[in-house]
């Protein structure tokens, strides 16, 4: 179980509260978490990632294990206190605009 | 009786403001999609319960919402805007060539006859349709690709379709329009499109009379009279009598002719409303008065419509898709600011007060007249 923090606009447009788990088969990476995030809710398709480039949003950021993966190819491991729950992912909205 | 139902979109959300038809006490209802920009919410003819609002936002891109009970609950539809083939390229501000790039929905125009028909005109300009009530989204990809596109560049708000009209009389004529590169027309349902800018004069642009490059705003129709358009372009209130064949400039006696707002009453095809902006670098009304201008000619000759409006310290704009008209039998007229106002006069303009006053920065306006 990947534990998933969304930032509050997609925790209501995605009708959830807390904490977000996601279920991944295989290897646990940015591209197989949000993978699995849009299946298990589809409205938050094109919310993190382009839809048509699949890159990260420029005002989004993955943090993890105080660490900033948002740099980190989509196909690398998350670290392995993500694979394995003990540490969320987090998915944060820049402090920026009005 | 019949009531009113006002759309509001703003930059924190958006806003359904309720009326009976004597339109003096007024319900308000929202945010709904509190925090994020709503570019525009509008409802659809054929069944006026069935609502569609483009909810955006610089962190997280795109939402398409669908309402299927007047605004109370809501439910995301299709977000997915893929152009059509290789999406080419544009002007950028700097002269370069950019490749188009999906931004954001500006503006949402529903069928007149079919609720799960609607167009979506959106930035980088390009206009799609969806037919499954927002599900799937395909472009009408003659606009881009019919010339012209390579040269197309955007405006200080972005390179968006913020105009959609759709002919009542004949379904395969619809006309946009895009900042900055003018009006179109397309006679075979979008398939081919062809500029409508012939008399248009523009001199910010190397060519002032050049077919493509002019910064429109805002396109208005009476439904009685398709063929008759009215403009509101950067400088300059046009008006054409020939379905956009060729336009003439009907500014007048207008203080200022620039603006972004133009509006025409529901029931005169003849009577028109706009609402004056100083400049193109001063985006509010002259000498802090908020004033709306009404010609009952078609255009020319031009009144200021005052009352109930502020006539000092008012330095707000009204932006291009924030004015709309009602049908009740004493047509009403609707426009929102800058400055969070929404103002209504149920007596055709002559009469003006704020439905609301310290809403969010309006964007857009659309008002429904319900049995």
């Amino acid at each position: 179980m990947i534990r998933v923090v969304l930032p509050p606009h997609l925790r209501t447009l995605a009708r959830t509260s807390g904490e977000t788990p996601i279920e991944v088969d295989g290897a646990v990476t940015q591209r197989s978490v949000l993978d699995a995030l849009e299946a298990a809710y589809p409205v938050l398709c094109g919310t993190i990632r382009d839809r048509a480039t699949m890159q990260r949003r420029p005002f989004l950021r993955f943090f993890a294990c105080e660490r900033d993966l948002s740099h980190d190819a989509p196909d690398t491991p998350l670290p392995d206190s993500v694979a394995s729950g003990a540490e969320p992912l987090l998915i944060v909205g820049a402090i920026a605009g009005g | 009786m019949s009531r009113v139902r006002v759309l509001v979109g703003t930059r924190k959300g958006a806003f359904v403001l309720s009326s009976d038809g004597t339109r003096r006490d007024w319900r308000v209802e929202g945010p709904f999609f509190a925090g994020w920009e709503i570019y525009h919410v509008n409802g659809s003819p054929a069944e006026p319960n069935r609502l569609y609002a483009s909810q955006t936002s610089g962190w997280f891109g795109q939402v398409m919402q669908r309402s299927d009970d007047g605004g109370k609950s809501w439910e995301a539809v299709g977000n997915a805007f893929t152009y059509e083939g290789v999406p080419g390229t544009h002007q950028w501000y700097d002269g370069t060539a950019r490749p188009w790039e999906f931004k954001r929905v500006w503006h949402l125009e529903p069928s007149r006859t079919d609720p799960d028909t609607v167009y979506a005109g959106v930035e980088d300009a390009a206009l799609f349709r969806s037919t499954d009530g927002g599900a799937n989204w395909q472009e009408l990809a003659g606009l881009r690709s019919h010339g012209s596109g390579p040269s197309w560049q955007p405006g200080a708000g972005g390179m968006c379709l913020h105009t959609i009209i759709l002919d009542p009389r004949d379904a395969q004529r619809i006309f946009i329009a895009i900042s900055a590169a003018g009006a179109f027309r397309t006679d075979d349902g979008g398939a081919t499109w062809k500029p409508i800018n012939r008399g248009l004069s523009s001199q910010y642009i190397p060519d002032p009379n050049a077919e493509v490059g002019h910064c429109v705003h805002r396109l208005a129709m009476h439904r009685a009279r398709p063929e008759v358009l009215f403009m509101q372009k950067h400088w300059d209130v046009l008006r054409s009598d020939d379905a956009g064949e060729s336009w003439r400039e009907i500014s007048g006696n207008l203080p200022t002719d620039f603006g972004f707002a133009i509006d025409v009453h529901a029931h005169d095809p003849e009577t028109i409303y706009v609402v004056p902006i100083k400049s193109d670098t001063e985006h509010f009304p002259l000498d802090g008065k908020l004033q709306v201008y009404r010609s009952r000619s078609g255009g020319e000759e031009w009144e200021a419509l005052t009352n109930g409006l502020p006539q000092r310290d008012c330095y707000v704009n009204v932006l291009r898709d924030a004015m709309a008209v009602d049908e009740l039998d004493e047509c009403g007229i609707y426009f929102g600011t800058t400055g969070g106002q929404v103002y209504a006069s149920a007596d055709a303009g002559e009469h003006w007060a704020a439905i609301v006053r310290d809403l969010p920065a309006v964007l857009s306006v659309e008002v429904q007249t319900l049995p």
